[in-house]
């Protein structure tokens, strides 16, 4: 593909301004996450980029992710970034069918071994292989083959990043993420169910400007957009540093706005961009709509013990448990609070998270 | 169908406490740009906001002498605020959803700028038109 034209004179074409594309790199940083001042880097990377050919396989999944990331209408940044990139495999989208299309994934395929990137939502069934299958092909075949010629993995959404809701118990497909079965590429993790549309673009963005995938968490998701739990960037926080919760879905509390987290909100143990990016548009995120945060984009959030039971507290280095009923108090609420933040202080110094199971094994005597 | 109407609630306003924070980084800034024209320029989508509190920041930064309506790639509005030197930026997209928001601390944003490409296709557009005459 040597002759391909650079994402800058795609949109030239497309009659935008020198203008346009500087808003457009304004843009990209900030979808990036990367500060402003970033702006003119990434306007010189664009100008040298070239349409990376990408490959969408979807295997065990509800096609929630695609419909996150079409969600917005063209022409969005979102759009451009799809005009900027050569999508030349996704079963859903692509116009060909049957044995066209299977032909269209060959061709890109062999035509840019080693350079293409890999775009994975839904998990793979490792049970009987005809539980999910593509053409008559296993996606467990598929996600080998079609890796094996891969610059780099980016899965998708829950399913493909930890292996969601197929994975949850009783796991009956015996599904699987793809870094279960892929382990000598770059993999990178979008999680969420689905992951909010600017985040998913974002990663794409990082690869088309810098040829590379963003820094990653322990759990290999970006860290510009997991890097912060919502608890912590959550507006409702100061409700729950006074001890001010909500305990039921109608009553004074949740009508003045305070803190869901009684009523099971996973807020404090769940890694995402949603209290800043926000969803549609920015319009809100699932705590300002006034129910808690379901955990989406942590692994097994399924079998975290129910949407609607309350996490228990962290209490590492005090050797005394407290459960939220202790901290009900306005002072013990902020006493709680202040030794959830050691504790992220702490966890975020040694880059590891608190989860749900650390919290448990706290707990119990 | 005739039920009373339900009593208001009276929710005190949301913060997270990040609005005075944020007036005083401008306000280093505009010292900055004073002493040494450095320009600095804050991302607001970066930041978590209470509903309603980005409203009151931009309320608070009010509208100075400056309008400007920018048409590329969908609108953008560059407003000068009622602190000269501290702009706010909003870019959309052809839709009107916003794809990002900014405060510009600077003399004038480099977007309201005439661009170099933008001026060479500009002559040659102007070139085009008077041969044809």
């Amino acid at each position: 593909m040597k002759n391909d034209p650079s994402l800058l004179d795609i949109l030239r074409q497309q009659g935008v301004s020198r203008r346009g594309f500087l808003k457009f790199c304004a843009a990209t940083a900030s979808l990036m996450a990367l500060p402003p001042g970033m702006a003119p880097v990434i306007a010189k990377a664009l100008e040298q980029a070239r349409r990376p050919s990408v490959i969408w396989l979807s295997f065990q999944e509800c096609t929630g992710c695609t419909e996150s990331l079409t969600r917005s209408h063209a022409p969005t940044l979102e759009g451009l970034i799809f005009d900027a990139i050569s999508l030349d495999y996704h079963h859903t989208l692509q116009a060909a069918s049957g044995t066209a299309a299977e032909e269209a994934r060959k061709t890109a395929m062999e035509e840019n071994r080693g350079k293409y990137l890999l775009v994975v939502d839904g998990s793979i069934p490792t049970g009987n292989a005809g539980y999910s299958t593509i053409a008559g092909i296993s996606n467990l075949d598929m996600l080998k083959e079609v890796a094996a010629g891969a610059a780099a993995i980016i899965a998708v959404g829950t399913c493909a990043a930890f292996g969601g809701l197929p994975h949850a118990s009783p796991n009956p497909t015996g599904a699987v993420a793809v870094s279960d079965i892929i382990t000598d590429k770059p993999i990178v993790n979008v999680s969420g169910c689905p992951p909010i549309p600017v985040v998913i673009t974002g990663v794409l963005a990082h690869f088309l400007t810098f040829g590379s995938l963003p820094e990653l968490d322990h759990l290999g998701r970006p860290m510009a957009f997991y890097g912060n739990n919502i608890h912590d960037r959550c507006y409702r926080r100061p409700f729950y540093e006074r001890g001010q919760f909500a305990e039921s879905f109608d009553d004074e509390g949740a009508k003045k706005g305070w803190c869901l987290y009684k009523l099971g909100c996973k807020g404090p143990v769940t890694y995402n961009a949603c209290a800043t990016t926000k969803w549609n548009n920015g319009t809100s995120f699932p705590i300002e709509s006034g129910h808690g945060c379901l955990g989406c984009s942590e692994p097994n959030f399924w079998d975290m013990g129910g949407f609607y039971n309350a996490l228990s507290e962290p209490s590492k280095g005090t050797g005394n448990a407290l459960g939220w009923g202790v901290a009900a108090g306005a002072a013990l609420g902020a006493a709680s609070g202040l030794m959830a933040r050691r504790e992220k202080d702490h966890a975020s110094r040694s880059h590891q998270q608190v989860t749900v199971d650390d919290l448990k094994r706290e707990e119990s005597p | 169908m005739n039920r009373p109407a339900l009593p208001a609630i009276d929710v005190a306003a949301w913060e997270t406490g990040n609005v005075l924070p944020l007036l005083h980084e401008i306000r280093h800034a505009l010292q900055n740009l004073l002493d040494g024209d450095r320009e600095t320029t804050i991302d607001l989508r970066a930041l978590p906001m209470a509903p309603g509190e980005e409203a009151r920041l931009i309320e608070t930064l009010g509208e100075g002498e400056v309008s400007v309506q920018l048409n590329a790639l969908g609108k953008s509005e560059i407003t000068e605020t009622r602190y000269p030197g501290v702009w706010l930026i909003a870019h959309y997209n052809a839709n009107g959803e916003v794809l990002g928001k900014f405060i510009e601390i600077t003399r004038i944003p480099g977007l309201l700028k005439s661009q170099r490409e933008d001026i060479a296709d500009g002559l040659q557009a102007l070139e085009d038109e008077l041969h044809e005459k």
